[in-house]
């Protein structure tokens, strides 16, 4: 071999891998500074909500029970203002968890029926129109729970208070106008239907063929298929939607605030009136009117809603991981 | 109870398209019986047909008649779901259920069909299982640990004992060896000679040795062309079929000569 031959026919190709592998490698490190610059940034937004939050509601945090009662409207006296909050919080878990014990198995249900029961046409229109609700502003959510739902479910309420008032949750007066916390989580679990409904079927669709036809080789029903291959493999993905489902109805303000007739006490009576209050109604109704201490009162109860969301996703995220040995991730 | 399958003039199609074309066949009771042919040509299209696997994809039909032991499995009120528990299946990748343990892959087809099942005699049938499946001496210290954390060749054991664990009359496999390293390939061909005691066995390979190696009989499909409806060429002793077949093109394909 000469040098002549064999020197630009080698260089050439050469050359040319070179930089095709600068490039490469700089779209890696512009790839990996958007990844850890929007990570840093996420973290940034959400320090700098937490530390708003701290800092607004510090003067709350650190007045004496006497102060508080002197300017915060409705402040009982010699109460702290964990005591004060405490009924927000509790309506607030309370009306959320009523709504996602509703929205769940009904979105599974609608979800499973898209994915493995639904001819593919149907199926199509279902997704969609599950879609569509999601699209509905809460604001109109508020006007239909007051106008139409409230009604229509007035004649259950009555039945359930008549026949299963010794049951603590529907035990009270029942109130003629409906705009108490069941039909608020009524409302709460429609909408949060579509998220839950939409993520459920993503990851039922994603269950693997393979383990779909092991169960159907051993001789099993199509319910019997959902059972041991579909709703095992969905488990964690389910679980995430419910927690993103959680999440919007902890934080809804406007159907709250609209149809519940507010109270501030620690009650489980869902069919009787001025029981309950959610925070973020809460806010959104007195924000207006308050000055001074008051406004530090209320964003020290945002931050308290700001940490059980908090808590919320990462109880969610300690669930998915805990079985993750058995997810068939591996 | 091994039982003798009986098919006459089985079309099989996808929606319009023709995959296998007028097959004819008997397979016998407590042998295995191997299916050999080209990639495409549709061995394993006709083996989900005998449990009726075929039809759960959309569009699929099928055309003509299977029988074991004289009923006629496409008959108008047999139960898919009563054929499947009869017919047993493992596929060509090992599937144990990701999200149970050793011990419930094992009883997934027993607790399926409903059945209660005490602790003692589902303890019992665990260890059965897995040792018809020569799987119990590895596994027996680790029932409850996910099925997914044993080796290929393990799985595809786990897979084997879960099919038999519900006792069906008929095993299908697919390929079963062929995710498999040669060692694991032998645990599983050796068991399948000691299974076909009590089984009527049916597996479809690409690997002529194994073929020859496991099977009393063997069938050879081939198709004429893509697009084309594959077709059983003949079936015979597996010694006939590798020595002195009656088509001249078995011939070549057993002898490598093929294409
Ligand atoms: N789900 C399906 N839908 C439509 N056509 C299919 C489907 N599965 C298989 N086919 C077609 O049916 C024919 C037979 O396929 P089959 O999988 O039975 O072949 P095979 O003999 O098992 O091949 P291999 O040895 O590669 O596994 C092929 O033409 C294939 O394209
Ligand atoms: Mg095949």
């Amino acid at each position: 071999m000469t040098t002549t031959a064999s020197g630009p026919p080698v260089q050439a190709p050469a050359r040319r891998r070179t930089r095709r592998r600068t490039t490469d490698r700089g779209f890696n490190r512009a790839f990996r500074w958007i990844a850890v610059g929007s990570g840093v940034l996420m973290l940034a937004v959400l320090a700098a909500v937490a530390l708003f939050l701290l800092v607004q509601a510090w003067p709350a945090l650190t007045a004496s029970e006497d102060d508080l009662a002197a300017s915060v409207p409705r402040y009982p006296a010699d109460t702290s203002l964990l005591a004060y909050v405490g009924p927000l919080v509790f309506g607030t878990l309370l009306a959320a968890a009523l709504a996602l014990a509703l929205a769940t198995p009904v979105a599974m249900g609608i979800a499973l029926f898209i994915s493995h029961y639904a001819p593919p046409k149907l199926a199509q229109v279902l997704g969609y129109l599950v879609d569509l609700l999601a699209a509905v502003p809460s604001v109109i959510y508020g006007l239909w729970g007051i106008f139409v739902l409230g009604p229509a479910v007035l004649p259950v309420w009555e039945w359930l208070g008549q026949v299963l008032g010794w049951f603590p949750l529907f035990a009270g007066t029942v109130s003629p106008t409906s705009r108490v916390l069941a039909t608020v989580s009524v409302v709460l679990a429609v909408m949060i239907l579509p998220i839950i409904t939409a993520v459920s079927r993503e990851v039922f669709l994603q269950t693997p063929k393979l383990h779909e036809e092991a169960a159907l080789a051993l001789g099993a029903t199509r319910w019997e298929v959902v059972r041991t291959a579909v709703l095992p493999f969905g488990r964690s993905g389910v679980i995430s939607a419910a927690m993103l489902g959680l999440g919007r109805a902890l934080g809804e303000t406007m159907a709250v605030l609209m149809i519940l007739s507010p109270g501030f006490l620690y009650s489980f009576k869902i069919l009787t009136s001025a029981q309950h209050q959610t925070i973020a109604a809460y806010i959104a109704a007195d924000f207006p009117e308050a000055s001074g201490l008051a406004v530090n009162t209320l964003v020290a109860t945002g931050l308290v809603l700001f940490v059980i969301t908090l808590a919320v996703n990462m109880g969610a995220r300690a669930i998915v991981a805990r079985r993750k040995e058995f997810s068939g991730a591996n | 109870m091994a039982q003798r399958i009986d098919v006459k003039d089985l079309n099989i199609y996808y929606g319009d398209f023709l995959a296998v074309q007028d097959v004819t066949m008997t397979i016998d009771p407590q042998s295995v019986t191997a299916f050999i042919g080209p990639s495409g040509c549709g061995k394993s299209t006709f083996l989900r047909t005998l449990n009726r696997m075929h039809e759960v994809i959309p569009g699929a039909a099928v055309e003509g008649t299977v029988e074991m032991e004289g009923v006629d499995l496409y008959g108008p009120d047999v139960d898919p779901v009563a054929v499947r528990r009869n017919v047993g299946m493992v596929f060509q990748r090992p599937n144990p259920f990701p999200t149970m343990s050793i011990r419930d892959n094992v009883l997934a087809g027993v607790k399926l069909n409903n059945r209660r099942i005490s602790r003692s005699d589902a303890e019992e049938l665990v260890e059965g299982s897995l040792r018809g499946a020569n799987l119990w001496n590895e596994v027996k210290d680790r029932l409850d640990k996910p099925g997914s954390g044993l080796s290929g060749g393990q799985q595809q054991r786990l897979c084997i004992a879960r099919a038999i664990a519900v006792k069906p009359q008929v095993l299908l496999m697919d390929e079963p060896c062929s995710a498999l390293d040669p060692i694991s390939t032998l645990a599983i061909e050796d068991l399948i000679g000691e299974l076909k005691q009590d089984y009527t066995i049916v597996i479809v390979t690409h690997n002529m040795q194994q073929a020859a190696r496991v099977s009393d009989r063997t069938a050879f499909f081939n198709i004429a062309g893509t697009g084309k409806p594959g077709r059983l060429i003949e079936m015979d002793e597996t010694s006939t079929i590798f020595s002195s077949p009656a088509q001249k093109s078995t011939e070549d394909y057993v002898s490598g000569r093929f294409g």
